[in-house]
């Protein structure tokens, strides 16, 4: 049974073939649309690695059936930089040393933009670790992470003010 | 995983239709069906996807002032309605001690209700297990089996149910809408999951091809907001099932508590109501003592089923922690851990 189902990820309308309803998210990204940036961890919803955005919303994708996303819009860590200039979430992991060997970085990178839409941890660390809970680092940059996502928090947030100005 | 038909219908009557095949399920998010489906546990011929039904995903007030909330609503969604929030704080606090913020993104009201044991033998294709083949034996028995029942366990099955939610819903004499192919029905969600006995590969009441449509919580449910929580042990701070948790709402009537409601989570294949403690508190002054005395009851008929005798006294402790943290009433602001008996507020101990 194949079926045809269309996504626009990272801003680009794809329509995709699937002859085999089984895949999931995270593997059509990987394996078949050359998107490798999205991680497999776990492959079981225990990681975090594999977050990406759809519809706006961080989930984990190696738990979501692509065939059932039919329709949504998918933003991945490759959408995130334009060209040369990083998105402000990707600066401040680089600034604030939120990754070592950075298996865990796209994922982590994508739940905090996740996290800073939300709008829950107002500026809270201990709510910014809990609310980030869902994406484990085996290299424990942890610190890191955290101050990162508090500094990028800042910096969307005058960023929005300027804009409405 | 093994292969399978996908089938998108558009509306509830379709969906009842396809799913009256034998070996068809319902996919909501997924984030559990296709865990079980990559370990091979479950194994559905057809997979019928729920997500695009019409009308399920509102939360709608009822006008005596409950609430009626479909199964497409997702976790996260629910958790952070105000609205919602202010009038059942302990509902709130469970779904946000559940899982990730990820997964509660995705996580869909009917799943949550309908997920299975994380039981490990359940999960291994290689290990004998009751619940996943009827009549294969049961490893749990004399394996890994800390985080077993002590309470409503059989020689068959001594799983947990692992659901946060379902703790305080069925505190709250919440109720399920269901549609099958033999018309709809009602299921208080005390009466959804059920004991092993014997048949521990029916976990629910729910027949093959019925579907939950909405969760109904009354209006009278209401009348404990100011004085409700969930205190969920775990063994990390967060992203980890419960050890034991459990749900305490209390009403008050001139310095005497006039209504009581106790259930507890990771204690059984259910979540655990304890009618007798309430009763016991019902009419008498807030006090450690009586606590104590609601917690022995709570706790009455609990037996190890394993390795875990430890669960029975921490379960005592954390019936009478929730209480205590119910009369301090509903915190102001969701507390930067939910359900977390720890507390980073300056000043709060952490030892109850
Ligand atoms: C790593 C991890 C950690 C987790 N931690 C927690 C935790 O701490 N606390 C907690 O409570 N939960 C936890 N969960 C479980 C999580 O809450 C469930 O996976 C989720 O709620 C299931 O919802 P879903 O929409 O993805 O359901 P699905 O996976 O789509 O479905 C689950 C089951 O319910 C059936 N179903 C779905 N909708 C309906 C319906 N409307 N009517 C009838 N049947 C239906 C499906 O057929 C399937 O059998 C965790 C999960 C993971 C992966
Ligand atoms: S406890 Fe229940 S779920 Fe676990 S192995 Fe035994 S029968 Fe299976
Ligand atoms: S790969 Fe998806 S959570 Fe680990
Ligand atoms: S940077 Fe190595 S796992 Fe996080």
């Amino acid at each position: 049974m194949s079926l045809s189902i269309s996504l626009t990820i990272n801003g680009q309308a794809r329509t995709v073939v699937l002859d085999d309803p089984r895949v999931t998210l995270l593997d059509l990204l990987r394996e078949r649309l050359d998107l490798p940036g999205t991680k497999k961890g776990c492959d079981r919803g225990q990681c975090g690695a594999c977050t990406v955005l759809v519809d706006g919303r961080r989930i984990n994708s190696c738990l979501a059936l692509a065939a059932s996303l039919d329709g949504a819009e998918v933003t991945t860590i490759e959408g995130l930089a334009e060209g040369e200039i990083l998105h402000p979430v990707q600066a401040a992991f680089v600034a604030h040393d939120g990754f070592q060997c950075g298996y865990c970085t796209p994922g982590q990178i994508m739940s905090a933009i996740g996290l800073i839409q939300e709008g829950h941890a107002n500026g809270d660390p201990e709510r910014i670790r809990e609310l980030m809970s869902g994406n484990i680092c085996r290299c424990g940059a942890y610190q890191g992470i955290t101050e990162a996502i508090l500094e990028a928090q800042k910096t969307l947030a005058e960023g929005n003010r300027r804009d409405a100005a | 995983m093994n292969r399978f038909d996908y089938i998108r219908p558009a509306s509830v009557p379709e969906a009842i239709a396809a799913a009256a095949v034998p070996g068809s399920a319902y996919l909501a998010a997924g984030t559990n069906l296709l865990d079980l489906m990559k370990v091979g546990t479950l194994r559905p011929e057809r997979v019928i996807d729920i997500t695009r039904l019409p009308d399920l995903d509102r939360i709608e007030w009822l006008p005596d002032g409950g609430v009626r909330i479909g199964a497409m609503v997702r976790n996260s969604d629910l958790a952070y309605d105000e609205r919602f929030a202010r009038m059942f704080p302990a509902v709130a606090e469970a779904l946000l001690s559940g899982a990730s913020a990820q997964l509660r993104n995705a996580a869909t009201v009917g799943g949550n209700l309908m997920q299975r044991t994380r039981c490990a033998y359940f999960h291994d294709l290689a290990s004998a297990c009751n619940r996943r083949l009827a009549g294969s034996g049961c490893d749990a028995r004399d394996g890994e089996n800390r985080l077993h029942a002590v309470l409503g366990w059989s020689e068959h099955c001594i799983a947990t149910h692992p659901s946060d939610f379902c703790v305080p819903l069925v505190a709250l004499d919440a109720v399920v809408e269901v549609e099958g192919p033999h018309g709809g029905r009602e299921i208080p969600v005390d009466l959804l999951h059920v004991l092993p006995g014997a048949t521990p590969e029916r976990a629910t009441a729910l027949a093959p091809g019925e579907l939950i449509i909405a969760l109904r919580l009354p209006a009278e449910a209401t009348g404990f907001s100011g004085n409700a929580r969930y205190l969920k042990l775990r063994e990390r701070t967060s992203y980890a099932f419960a050890v034991v948790s459990a749900a305490a709402a209390l009403e008050f009537e001139g310095g005497q508590i006039r209504k009581a409601r106790i259930a507890l989570g990771g204690v059984a294949a259910k979540p655990w109501r304890a009618r007798e403690a309430e009763a016991a508190l019902t009419g008498v002054p807030a006090s450690r003592e009586a606590f104590a005395k609601a917690a022995e009851l709570a706790l009455a008929d609990a037996l190890p089923s394993g390795d875990n005798a430890f669960k029975i006294e921490l379960a005592r402790r954390i019936v009478v922690r929730a209480l205590s943290l119910a009369v301090e009433g509903t915190p102001k602001i969701m507390p930067a851990l939910p359900a977390s008996p720890f507390s980073t507020t300056a000043g709060v101990t952490h030892v109850a």
